[in-house]
């Protein structure tokens, strides 16, 4: 077996925020009728929690469901656990219209952590996104633009921002991130 | 700047973030049309000064297409609606008749 590494291979970059290519993430595409008793019960069997309203993430113990559009959900866990969750959903979704893709080596993802004012304003100068304190919290999953590739953003806690976006655009995406951070560059919008 | 609203996902945001479809509500004449209809089909859209259909797409958000009705001088939104539809629902005509009395587009008023 060849050893997998994600994009970046864990790369860093220190500003007034800290930015970090994650490593290697396990991420689950799951399309089908969300509002379906069987997919919700495939989804809780796979990563242990319900199906998110729109617009919203869900996390527990490691693992997480967020909402990607009216027939889709993404489950992110550890890399080794993305192969026994698709498997999960295939199983208790057999028979029924619904894809289950395990895309982790499709997808890069980066944390931003420092202040949560400053955090809040790295993303606030990439995306068309309100960023305010009150409008954009802990619970909501965006998808968006970021500069100029599609992007998902959610803050697991104040002061910490998570972006996935392509594996193949992972490179421009840490410069973007590690270059609105960059020392020097702080606007203060929400200081 | 162009702001809307994602019927699909409730998100609203500035263009930038959606992709445009052009016209909306065409039909698309095909195979055993005429000529005239198949060349109305592809060429003769309208452009007009003011209400406006068109189709959208959340291209960088939840992906779906969906229908805006707008203000093409103001840009003005008056509403956004489901793409599974040939035609304006009645609330968003009425929503325009409230801004835009006497209006029309098309075969629409
Ligand atoms: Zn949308």
């Amino acid at each position: 077996m060849s050893e997998a590494v994600s994009a970046l291979n864990r790369a860093s970059r220190d500003g007034f925020v800290r930015v970090e290519e994650c490593g290697l993430q396990g991420m689950v595409s799951l399309r089908g009728d969300l509002d379906s008793a069987k997919l919700a019960k495939a989804v809780t069997a796979a990563a242990g929690l319900d199906v998110p309203e729109t617009g919203r993430i869900l996390a527990s113990e490691g693992r997480s469901v967020a909402w990607m559009s009216p027939d889709e959900l993404l489950l992110i866990g550890p890399y080794a656990e993305a192969e026994p969750m698709r498997t999960a959903l295939d199983t208790e979704l057999a028979g029924e219209h619904a894809l289950a893709v395990n895309v982790s080596d499709a997808r890069a993802m980066f944390r931003l952590s420092g202040r949560d004012a400053d955090v809040r304003e790295v993303i606030a100068k990439l995306c068309p996104v309100d960023m305010a304190p009150g409008v954009f919290e802990p619970g909501r999953f965006r998808r968006t633009r970021m500069a100029q590739i599609p992007a998902a953003i959610w803050m697991p806690e104040p002061g910490e921002m998570r972006v996935v976006c392509f594996r193949s655009v992972a490179d421009y995406a840490m410069t973007l991130l590690g270059n609105a951070a960059d020392k020097g560059g702080e606007v203060g919008v929400f200081a | 700047m162009l702001i809307l609203t994602c019927p699909c996902c409730g998100v609203t945001a500035e263009e930038t973030e959606f992709h445009p479809g052009g016209e909306a509500h065409l039909t698309r004449y095909g195979p055993g049309s005429s000529d005239d209809e198949f060349h109305g089909y592809l060429f003769e859209k309208v452009n007009p000064k003011g209400v406006h259909f068109e189709r959208w797409r959340h291209a960088n958000g939840c992906g779906k297409w969906f229908h805006a009705a707008r203000c093409t001088v103001t840009l003005e939104v008056f509403g956004t609606y489901s793409a599974q539809t040939t035609e304006p629902p009645q609330h968003i005509k009425d929503k325009i008749s409230a801004k835009r009395p006497g209006w029309s587009w098309r075969e629409f008023a």
